[in-house]
């Protein structure tokens, strides 16, 4: 039985710049490296305009489906795949990952991205996945049947030559389906 | 003569605050802090976590979303958390007074504390990050507008990874309260923003340390927007006397809870 309750949340604010990003960061692989994907979007408010103060990391399965335990997110060593990464979106609210196709972590279920998103303004972090686009487990994941056919495709990326297309609408009428665990 | 008029106008938008930060007063935020305060208290709810949609802070008010989150059963990779570690961190990283070749100005301070799962079991050996202002309350960032003066000795962040009993420890400067656009004479309580990774990927925290006895909590929007008073005041660390050390530094003490059991725990207890 959980007993404490936990410490509430705050916003990421402004000032984030110098003490989240990293160099290599936005890179679980090096860009162009074999079976690299782009994974990339712009977070959105909701007049639409682009957020350019926006922080999104994404937690991942391997293309196999195992679970990443290795340490080195934050010094990259080109050959060991951690499974998570962090991207700032840039002045036009730009986000971009280089990173493998994530795998199933149990037989036919529909694999996905695990994503977390804060910003300036945003009063606590907000949960959502990116799942693949055309992927046959998709038909049966309990999510994404649940949802309505209006909220459905605000968890599925957009594929594009090279990788994939994935939109983050904090608000709108293309908000985004964001997800609590409690 | 315009001014009553304009007084009129702004009280028949009802609802919809102004988003002019030039003409917002901090009685105007006040009141708006306390009206919302009352209206939960009347409903009988308590929210001890921030409301994302609280127009008070004027920022929120496109960048929230407007549906409650959907409720889901975390799936494998959800259970688990990226792994960071002392190839990841050095433990030199710990101390934010070292960055130059001089010692930072501020009243230097330790701050300490231990990181559990909602059943008072540590998170070990995890990642956290902090940042933080400069004694005069001025952030390194590019888009920083306030005329303090930046240190040389000051970059104003920090890194450590939890012990193996979830213990974690920064030694730094006091921040100083910083002034902000959200309204006219709006100021930031003294803070330390920090950021921790769980044991689940469920378990992620970005969230702010407070320093006791701050006369800016009460018209402070980000603060307020966590309406249950017990519930906001865990974001304020303890002055602890014990961690104080002679001739050297004052100590405070701040613990931080995660949601719910952590994976590890639950698989232990199958």
């Amino acid at each position: 039985m959980t007993t404490l309750f936990p410490t509430p949340g705050q916003t990421v604010g402004p000032f984030f710049g110098q003490a989240l990003p990293y160099a290599g960061d936005g890179d679980l692989v090096p860009p162009g490296s074999r079976d690299a994907v782009r994974l990339h979007g712009w977070v959105l408010d909701g007049d639409g305009q682009p957020i350019p103060d926006a922080l999104v990391e994404i937690w991942q399965a391997a293309p196999d489906g195992s679970i990443p335990q290795e340490q080195g997110s934050l010094h990259r060593d080109g050959w060991t795949f951690t499974g998570w990464g962090r991207a700032e979106t840039d002045l036009t609210g730009h986000y971009t990952f280089s990173t493998v196709v994530p795998g199933p972590t149990e037989e036919g279920r529909a694999p996905f991205f695990a994503v977390t998103v804060f910003a300036r303004g945003l009063l606590d972090k907000l949960f959502t996945r990116i799942y693949l686009p055309d992927h046959p487990a998709n038909a049966g994941d309990p999510l994404l049947q649940a949802l309505t056919d209006d909220e459905r495709p605000t968890l599925i990326a957009t594929a594009e030559p090279g990788g994939f297309r994935f939109d983050i609408h904090l608000q709108g009428p293309r908000e985004t389906v964001f997800l609590t665990h409690q | 003569m315009t001014t009553s008029t304009d007084k009129t106008q702004e009280a028949e938008k009802g609802a919809v605050p102004s988003s002019d930060a030039a003409s917002t007063t901090q009685a105007q935020i006040s009141g708006e802090i306390a009206e919302i305060a009352h209206s939960l208290e009347q409903g009988g709810l308590t929210v001890n976590q921030p409301l994302l949609d609280y127009p008070p802070y004027r920022s929120s008010i496109l960048r929230h979303p407007t549906k409650d989150p959907r409720h889901v059963d975390p799936e494998t990779i959800e259970l688990w958390a990226p792994c960071f570690g002392h190839f990841d961190v050095d433990p030199l990283e710990a101390d934010l007074t070292i960055a130059g070749s001089g010692e930072p100005i501020g009243e230097r301070i330790t701050v300490t504390g231990r990181v559990t799962d909602g059943d008072g079991r540590p998170v070990r050996n995890q990642l956290i990050e902090v940042w933080q202002a400069n004694a005069a309350g001025r952030y390194i960032h590019k888009h920083e507008q306030h005329p303090a003066p930046l240190d040389p000795n000051f970059v104003g962040v920090g890194r450590c990874i939890t012990d193996d009993d979830g213990n974690y420890w920064f030694q730094t400067i006091k921040p100083g309260p910083y002034p902000w656009g959200n309204h006219l004479n709006a100021w930031r309580p003294a803070h330390i923003h920090f950021s921790i990774f769980g044991r689940a990927f469920t378990q992620r925290l970005v969230t702010q340390m407070y320093f006791p006895g701050d006369p800016l909590f009460a018209l402070d929007p980000i603060y307020q927007s966590i309406t249950d008073p017990k519930a906001r005041e865990a974001l304020v660390a303890t002055y602890d006397h014990d961690q104080t050390k002679p001739e050297f530094s004052m100590g405070y003490k701040w613990d931080i809870v995660l949601t719910g059991p952590s994976r590890t725990y639950m698989e232990e207890s199958e």
